[in-house]
């Protein structure tokens, strides 16, 4: 197949022609402007991921995270009884008081009989009210794609204004990109059937943000 | 795939006669239209974004050799095989092949419309191995053995009752009208095979040279599982899909939603650079992208380079009023609407697509919508000169033409004969003043009438006018003339 990659390469220069063309640097532009501006990080933010269908808690510190997340489990009725065994958690909130809360969650990989994920997030982005996960071993990112209801523990100081600031951020703590870097904008969703949307497709039908540490 | 564009005409007679077709492009026609202006209505100033994405697409293609070496480069430091295809025919073999080597014998898709221009699942099924399309358009369609209809809503064509009887067929539930019990059987029904599947194939929306990343945009979350669950994955896309950086990625996907199904920013936005970490517990162990030409690359630098900007969006379709009316199997290939009427003879040629360039009345709504400002209409003129200009329009069309060209050249003839066409046209005009059958022209007649010209003809009107202008003219100049002699006589 070489020879295919020799051949689509020169027709593709036979068809621009001056070989000297690609030594040419990109012209230096100003950054992409916002399509809606972004005023107060926090409120964007909360509102736009609102009117994406995901819902938003605010809590002001991160112990009280289980105690919000079993208000919200509680708040499901049918769906959020008999989780036993069946909500997954990141490594990194294995530290909070679960128990406590008497939400029944468990560190490992995440399971098909999963009915809850809960998550971390590496950034959200005001501009458009979307979440920032990256893969990675104690980020899985079946966690927050296989149960029914994906909940994310944001942190404040986590929200950005715009995606560019997300790829500089992943890029500066990282050195490279992770394998996966997947933006989750509300629950999954469909429109394939008569132009009706349906919320709840192959992923999520409940995507939960709750914002720790909101000095507002 | 197999085209039928060049029988257009037909597919469209097929089309127009089709009653449950017309009624459904006519429930679900105008939906992504609307979405897509209170989009754009909720941006500050959208005709900057898309001059930026333009901007991009434009500056992309003309270094399109450098951008894909930077990519290819990117993504074999990452561990991502690359692999390049001349036609559609190379890429499901490289694919075959790779299916092979891994033992697979379950492969789950996302949607991707260059595995439609190769026809991919025809190839695999052959070899024994299963497909499953999961998409939910897509879905739909590969239970009914059709081909999709549009570039972003596969199944636009299908209403909920044919979705219903399909799913009653093949997984044996009872009927349904409720729309959200019908996803929710499909999403039961394809769990399981996400769970199995050995490769995922996905298409890939962008391709970016700096990181060597692929970048999928879906709202169902199939995407991600695609390219998350299998041990393979697989990303098959075309040469021209490549942009330089991340930040351009970011000002592309300020356009695409919005103009696609009108959403602020598509649910998942997936960018995968390589393969699993070693101490990962999910994401593939190989990971494939497979560049393909079948057609573009001889486009560059030529009168249809601009073509190849195209995003994928669909606005164009959404707003064409041709496309509203006949629908997408009518193209008769993979693209339909403007974009369709585009790549179809410049992907397959144009003597397999006729008639294609000639679907549209230059309206211009296509350009109006489209996120990287191709000139579409200019290119459509421009396939319809060539066409003329290679002598592949049939005879009485460019008998009528030179005649029309000698005519024109001679404008005292011109006169006398549409003044005299005009009373013929009159006469043949029923008293309603319509023109119901018009010899010759009959497949215009066939479905509208035509009003027969009323009053004067242009010329006449236009000499009329030039007259009575002369006329008050001289009376004005008297005037001035009787006035200035007055103020002398003071
Ligand atoms: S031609 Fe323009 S409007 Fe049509 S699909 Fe491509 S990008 Fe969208």
């Amino acid at each position: 197949m070489t020879d295919a990659r020799a051949r689509i390469l020169e027709r593709i220069r036979a068809g621009l022609g001056d070989p000297a063309r690609s030594a040419l640097p990109r012209p230096q532009r100003a950054s992409a402007p916002m399509a809606r501006p972004v005023d107060d990080l926090l409120a964007d933010f909360q509102a736009r991921a609102e009117s994406l269908q995901s819902t938003v808690a605010v809590v002001s510190n991160l112990a009280a995270v289980p105690f919000a997340v079993a208000d919200y489990l509680g708040s499901l009725g049918e769906a959020g009884r008999n989780l036993d065994q069946q909500v997954v958690i990141w490594p990194e909130l294995a530290a909070l008081d679960w128990m406590g809360a008497a939400v029944p969650a468990e560190v490992r990989t995440t399971r098909p009989g999963d009915r809850v994920g809960i998550t971390g997030a590496f950034c959200a982005i005001a501009e458009t009210g979307t979440l920032l996960l990256h893969s990675g071993a104690d980020t899985p990112s079946t966690t927050s794609l296989l149960p029914e209801t994906h909940i994310c523990v944001l942190p404040v100081q986590r929200v950005l204004e715009r995606m560019e600031q997300a790829f500089d951020a992943v890029l500066e703590a990282r050195g490279t990109l992770p394998r996966a870097l997947n933006f989750i904008s509300g629950p999954s969703r469909t429109a394939d059937i008569e132009q009706t949307i349906v919320i709840g497709a192959h992923g999520p039908r409940r995507v939960h943000i709750v914002l720790v540490g909101a000095a507002r | 795939m197999d085209a039928s564009a060049h029988q257009f005409k037909r597919n469209v007679h097929a089309q127009l006669g089709n009653e449950a077709l017309q009624a459904n492009l006519r429930r679900f026609g105008g939906g992504f239209a609307d979405r897509r202006r209170d989009a754009v209505g909720r941006v500050n100033d959208f005709e900057v974004l898309r001059d930026r994405a333009a901007e991009i697409r434009a500056e992309v293609l003309q270094n399109l050799d450098h951008w894909l070496l930077a990519f290819e480069a990117e993504a074999q430091r990452r561990g991502t095989h690359v692999h390049w295809a001349e036609t559609g025919a190379e890429a499901n073999q490289i694919l075959l092949d790779i299916a092979r080597a891994a033992g697979v014998q379950r492969v789950i898709k996302s949607k991707s419309m260059v595995s439609e221009e190769s026809g991919l699942n025809v190839v695999l099924g052959a070899a024994g191995i299963e497909v499953t399309e999961t998409d939910l358009g897509e879905y739909i369609l590969q239970l009914a053995d059709e081909p999709p209809s549009h570039i972003i809503a596969p199944a636009i064509h299908k209403s909920r009752d044919e979705v219903s009887a399909l799913f009653a067929q093949h997984h044996g539930t009872p009927r349904t009208r409720d729309i959200p019990a019908l996803c929710e059987e499909a999403r039961q029904h394809l769990r399981p095979r996400f769970l199995q599947a050995d490769m995922g194939v996905s298409g890939g929306n962008f391709l970016i040279a700096q990181t060597g990343s692929v970048a999928i945009v879906t709202n169902e979350g199939n995407g991600r599982m695609v390219t998350t669950l299998p041990r393979v994955h697989v990303a098959i896309t075309g040469v021209e899909k490549v942009l330089p950086t991340l930040d351009d990625l970011a000002a592309i996907l300020r356009v695409l939603p919005r103009s696609a199904t009108g959403q602020d920013i598509t649910n998942y936005v997936s960018l995968l650079t390589g393969v699993r970490d070693s101490d990962a517990s999910d994401g593939p162990q190989e990971n494939h992208v497979i560049l393909v030409d079948n057609g573009r690359a001889r486009l560059l630098g030529g009168p249809l380079h601009d073509a190849l900007r195209c995003i994928r969006c669909g606005a164009c379709m959404n707003h064409c009023p041709v496309y509203q009316n006949i629908g997408g199997h009518a193209y008769g290939w993979v693209y339909p609407g403007p974009i369709g009427a585009i790549l179809t003879p410049a992907f397959l040629g144009l003597d397999k697509a006729l008639d294609l360039p000639q679907a549209s009345t230059l309206c211009a709504a296509c350009e109006v919508v489209c996120p990287v400002r191709i000139p579409l209409p200019e290119l459509m003129r421009t396939l319809r000169e060539q066409e003329m200009e290679q002598g592949l329009r049939p005879w009485h069309e460019r008998l009528s033409i030179r005649l029309w060209r000698w005519l024109a050249l001679h404008p005292r003839l011109y006169g006398f004969a549409s003044r005299w066409g005009v009373r013929a046209l009159r006469a043949l005009a029923g008293r309603d003043g319509l023109l119901h059958r018009l010899p010759g022209l009959d497949g215009w007649t066939e479905g509208r009438d035509m009003p027969a010209p009323q009053g004067q003809t242009f010329r006449d009107q236009w000499a009329a006018r030039q007259a009575q202008q002369a006329q008050t003219n001289a009376l004005l100049v008297a005037r001035r003339q009787a006035a200035q002699a007055g103020h002398r006589h003071d």
